[in-house]
């Protein structure tokens, strides 16, 4: 009995070195994850500074890291052609948060209201389909010559990109939501809007939130194609006067601001998504 | 009122089919005859598939009959009544909200003021023994706490009909004999007349004043038997009780023709 007792011992650790163990396995990996994501970076761009000083690529079209690196440095100290950078990326931003915006609620409006309406979605998804089935792209003319070189043909173009996606899939939650969750809902007494509101929303909200996430990326195409074709600031602007100089830098640097916004909205976007999702079962293993 | 003292629930000659997307009609009830006396507590057994589920929604309102009629206290059913109840076999609770407020959910959903539906959710949920657990989301809980909360859920509402659909069936035997007594305890209180579906014999003898047992599909009443064991039940014990076993015995003689019939059926369907 003692033998086999003592036998145990050994594999009975305290908990709390169990948990020691665990989170330094976690670090460990982000460490790992994070070191790999690094020297990747690194070396795409030393491999690009170094293929561009060797002559190996014509600097003249790719330009070179350290060239994008003082382009943008100069840009932001200096302004473009006498207007500050910050002046158009802010004119950027503001078409494309303000067609963000206004599509993703119209697309959630009109998802859900078809989504619950069987005789309106059968009706309109004929016209909805042919709408859609355009390039978003060939408006960008037409809403130029309707709406002008300013903001509002801009807006225009970014929310006709976000619309599409934030509609449809607002839409397809609404139909996916759980018939047991409708029926428990109404039977305990839920008036056709509040089973809307309490059940039929929240449960399209994953679906949603997963177009919102790419839906911003596409109104900043939207805002910048429409900028490219006609507009007098922005940063498609700037790619566009790059490109009519051959100043390769400059619209790789814009290209570079682009990323960096992207990047950011993305980040802020999980981050209310976390916020307003508390209620799921958090994944197993967090990464990163 | 003369129907005061009429049955709470009455289906007369039910018949329901589905159509299938490919346009053939699918028979799930057929002469379906079956009257709830007011308080009374009635289990419905049956083969996988014949058409217990289906019976459950004609009384909600959520069906309609293709054929007779569907009374609830003597008027026939159109739309869904306030006085219903309903425990679903799959998690129904949602899962957005935590604890208190699903269990409030009723309440507010029949405009209580939101104060008021708190201080009773608060009540119910001690009454099924989960106060402490308010705000924690149903993911947050186990599979028996889950369906506590479901029943606080459906209680809440103080239906004078409760439909129970496999109820515990997703629990394990322990929990379920626990629940077992939760509801009897429940029902005690209230009185309400309960249809329960179950899969589980030993179940529905426990609990029931009568128990009715169905063809397999299309679904019909093929017999009723009487439960005379005493009120109130201890249900885990009764099952070793003599006259249980019996009760049991005659049932399941009857129970396994239907169920060998559903399987074959459903073999040749395949
Ligand atoms: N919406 C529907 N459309 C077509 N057929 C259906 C539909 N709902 C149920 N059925 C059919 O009706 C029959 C009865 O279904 P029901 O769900 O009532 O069975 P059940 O007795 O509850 O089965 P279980 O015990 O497995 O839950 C089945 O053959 C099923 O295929
Ligand atoms: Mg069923």
């Amino acid at each position: 009995m003692t033998d086999a007792l003592s036998a145990d011992a050994p594999v009975a650790l305290p908990a709390t070195d169990h948990e020691a163990e665990a989170r330094n396995a976690a670090r460990n990996h982000r460490r790992r994850v994070l070191f790999w994501r690094w020297f990747i970076l690194a070396l795409m761009l030393g491999g690009w500074e170094l293929a561009g000083q060797m002559g190996w690529i014509d600097e003249f079209f790719y330009s070179r890291p350290s060239l994008i690196a003082v382009r943008l440095w100069q840009w932001a100290t200096e302004g473009v052609d006498g207007i500050s950078l910050w002046y158009h990326l802010w004119v950027t931003m503001e078409e494309s948060l303000i067609g963000f915006f206004t599509g993703a609620i119209a697309g959630v409006l009109v998802g859900v209201a078809l989504g619950r309406n069987r005789l309106a979605a059968d009706v309109f998804s004929v016209y909805i389909k042919v709408i859609n089935s355009i390039p978003r792209v060939v408006l960008a003319p037409i809403f130029i010559m309707l709406f002008g070189l300013g903001l509002a043909s801009k807006v225009a173009l970014a929310f006709v990109m976000v619309f599409f996606v934030v509609f449809s899939n607002a839409f397809q939650g609404v139909r996916e939501a759980d018939r047991a969750l409708i029926a428990n809902a109404q039977i305990l007494g839920a008036s056709p809007w509040q089973l809307t509101r309490s059940v039929i929303i929240p449960s399209a909200m994953s679906w949603i939130f997963a177009s919102l996430h790419v839906s911003f990326g596409f109104a900043i195409v939207g805002a910048i194609v429409g900028e490219f074709v006609g507009s007098r600031y922005g940063i498609g602007l700037l790619i566009n006067v790059a490109k009519g100089s051959f100043d390769a830098a400059g619209m790789y640097a814009a290209i570079v601001i682009i990323m960096l916004v992207a990047l950011g909205v993305e980040q802020i976007m999980t981050l209310i998504e976390h916020r307003l999702a508390k209620w799921r079962p958090a994944p197993l293993q967090e990464t990163a | 009122m003369s129907d005061a003292q009429g049955p709470a629930v009455e289906l007369i000659d039910v018949a329901r089919r589905f159509v299938t997307p490919d346009g053939k009609a699918v028979a799930a009830l057929r002469d379906f005859n079956m009257s709830v006396a007011r308080g009374e507590f009635v289990a419905l057994v049956g083969p996988t598939g014949c058409g217990k589920s289906t019976t459950l929604n004609l009384v909600t309102g959520l069906a309609r009959p293709s054929r007779g009629t569907v009374r609830v206290f003597g008027k026939e059913v159109d739309g869904i009544d306030p006085r219903i109840g309903f425990a679903f076999q799959t998690d129904a609770l949602f899962p957005w909200r935590n604890v208190i407020d699903n269990v409030a959910a009723g309440p507010l959903f029949r405009g209580m003021a939101k104060a008021d539906a708190m201080e009773l959710a608060r009540k119910w949920l001690a009454r099924v023994n989960l106060s402490g657990h308010e705000s924690k989301y149903p993911h947050q809980l186990s599979g028996g706490m889950r369906k506590r909360v479901a029943l606080a859920q459906t209680f809440i509402n103080e239906p004078q009909i409760l439909l129970m659909d496999e109820p515990f069936s997703a629990l394990d035997a322990q929990t379920r004999v626990l629940m077992h007594e939760e509801l009897m305890a429940l029902w005690q209180q209230n009185r309400s007349s309960v249809i329960f579906v179950t899969h589980d014999l030993e179940e529905a003898i426990a609990l029931a004043d009568r128990v009715f047992v169905l063809t397999s599909g299309p679904a019909t009443v093929k017999n009723v038997y009487t439960i005379d064991l005493p009120r109130p039940r201890v249900v885990s014990e009764i099952r070793y009780e003599p006259k249980f076993i019996e009760i049991s015995h005659t049932i399941w003689n009857d129970l396994r023709e239907e169920v060998q019939r559903g399987a074959a059926a459903q073999e040749r369907a395949a």
